[in-house]
């Protein structure tokens, strides 16, 4: 299968100090990648240069077998949830409906078309009910849950997840996960996470990077104790391993 | 003076300079009221102070040479949003204080170009504090034009506006055009303050700009109900502190700027959800 997103040799700077050295990723349709890194492994950088709002050094990246273009490329973002002003008094119709502000194009206002998709997006996140909810009065996983709908409301092939799971509880987290695994079987969908037990369990493959892509491939197959001992820079003895079930176990995946 | 005392004096020939500052009052605060929305939901209470003070060197070069206000006080406005818009990208500097480097000068600067005109002290009052005299006719057509202007445009760019308001990265991400789109919005808060200065004056146009924003946030929790409630408490209140003002001979913009702080107070304390007496209840 062909991938849908592919990132070949990218290498990336903010200012003058390097963050992403030669990463090359894969990401195949219906495919949920976790990526997972320390703090600083040019996580959130990644995903800013897939949308095209940083520049690439070098290196290629295509998407849908098209050299990346912000706003052309078909991409959905869900940042994380503190990027979004909470407080600002719309619906959350209203806001999902701002995805398609560039879409719907300059002086026009939005279509029968345009709220068909708002609908549709809400329904795939099973937000329905609140559609006319004031944004302000959502819970923390009602918010995730509009951000993801924004960006399905362009309908993307790739969807980028920027650490949904920060600041939720379990229960929260385990219900997103369901819906992320659910959008995984019709779109490739890339997550950035610090959170290693979620990605485990929610992806089907996980990318460790720090600056490069150090390994990739099933939450199953990776075994070797080096390459997240070198991904995280931790040492044997680190809780981080157990956690994972790295500590002479193997890490329970997805379908697995 | 009773308001019927008002209205007859509207109506008087020889008063013929009141209809034409009430127009403009009411007309400025409307269109203040809209554009305030944005100015207060996007924080940039800082920014319309800014505008409102770089719109003076324009006001003042204008009255030197007996040209244009509004198209000198645009001129002026627009040159320094922009040189904020443009400074603010070097992230060594935040914002404001990019502002405030830049408006403190502007403001300098029209005070420097308004001492060599004759009558200095008199112009230079008038313009910080306003006055509802010796407006002519021309300007109440250009000032109910511009207005008109403005509302279209914010109509026009509202969803644009509204996008990258919530967040930011997400309108870059999606192909809007961010900064062009800052830099319509301070031209259109310049606007909005060109056309209020001459009733209400440079220093207090803020108030027209903040304050029916701020209270109508205390009354709603919706965005359409927000950009219709600021410019119609702007509009009432202009029209009642122009006859307050008449009728007890004090300084029109002052008493304006008194009455919309009046409105907030009360909105602040009896507001139906946000107001001191509401969160009172529902606390117990």
């Amino acid at each position: 299968m062909t991938a849908v997103l592919s990132l070949e040799h990218v290498d990336v700077d903010l200012g003058r100090r390097p963050v992403l050295r030669d990463v090359d990723l894969h990401v195949e349709d219906r495919q949920l990648v976790g990526l997972v890194g320390p703090n600083g492994a040019g996580k959130t950088t990644l995903l800013r240069a897939v949308l095209g709002l940083v520049r690439t050094r070098q290196g290629r990246i295509m998407v849908a077998d098209r050299p990346v273009r912000p706003g052309r490329s078909p991409i959905g973002y869900v940042p994380q949830r503190h990027a979004f002003t909470w407080d600002f008094p719309v619906s959350v119709q209203d806001a999902v409906m701002t995805g398609l502000a560039r879409r719907i194009g300059l002086f026009r206002r939005p279509g029968v078309e345009h709220w068909r998709a708002v609908g549709d997006a809400l329904e795939r996140v099973r937000m329905t009910d609140l559609r006319r909810r004031p944004v302000a009065e959502l819970s923390g996983g009602q918010r995730q849950r509009v951000l993801v709908a924004r960006a399905l409301v362009l309908r993307p092939r790739v969807l980028l997840l920027d650490e949904p799971f920060t600041g939720l509880d379990m229960p929260t987290q385990e219900v997103l996960g369901e819906l992320f695994t659910a959008l995984a079987r019709e779109n490739a969908v890339v997550m950035a996470t610090h959170d290693l037990a979620s990605a485990v369990h929610t992806c089907d493959r996980l990318a460790l990077l720090n600056r490069t892509v150090v390994a990739f491939g099933r939450p199953g197959d990776l075994r070797d104790r080096r390459v997240w001992m070198e991904a995280f820079g931790v040492s044997e003895r680190s809780p981080l391993l157990a956690s994972i079930g790295i500590d002479g176990g193997v890490p329970a995946e997805r379908g697995a | 003076m009773s308001p019927v005392d008002f209205l007859r004096d509207l109506f008087n020939p020889d008063l013929a300079f009141l209809p034409k500052a009430l127009v403009i009052a009411v007309v400025a605060a409307i269109v203040c009221g809209v554009v305030g929305t944005y100015v207060v939901l996007r924080g940039m209470a800082f920014i319309g102070d800014a505008v409102a003070h770089a719109v003076f060197p324009g006001l003042a070069v204008a009255f030197v040479v007996s040209g244009n206000l509004v198209l000198g006080g645009t001129v002026a406005g627009v040159v320094t949003a922009v040189l904020v818009a443009v400074f603010a990208q070097n992230r060594r500097l935040k914002e404001d204080s990019v502002i405030g480097v830049f408006f403190v000068s502007a403001f300098a600067l029209g005070i420097v170009v308004i001492s060599r005109a004759p009558g200095y002290a008199g112009s230079l009052q008038q313009f910080l504090f306003g006055s509802i005299t010796g407006i002519p006719d021309r300007d109440v057509y250009v000032v109910v034009l511009t207005g008109l202007g403005v509302i279209l445009a914010i109509l026009l760019l509202h969803k644009e506006f509204v996008a990258v308001t919530l967040d930011r990265e997400m309108a870059r991400a999606t192909g809007l055009r961010t900064f062009w789109l800052d830099i319509a919005l301070y031209v259109l808060v310049t606007l909005a303050v060109v056309i209020s200065v001459q009733t209400i004056g440079n220093i207090l146009v803020l108030a027209l700009l903040v304050t029916p924003a701020a209270t109508a946030r205390l009354l709603t929790d919706r965005l359409g109900v927000m950009m219709v409630l600021a410019p119609a408490l702007g509009g009432l209140s202009a029209l009642v502190g122009l006859y307050v003002s008449w009728s007890w001979d004090l300084p029109v913009g002052g008493t304006i700027v008194l009455v919309l702080t009046a409105a907030f107070l009360v909105a602040w304390v009896f507001a139906p959800r946000h107001g001191l007496i509401a969160a009172r209840l529902s606390a117990t």
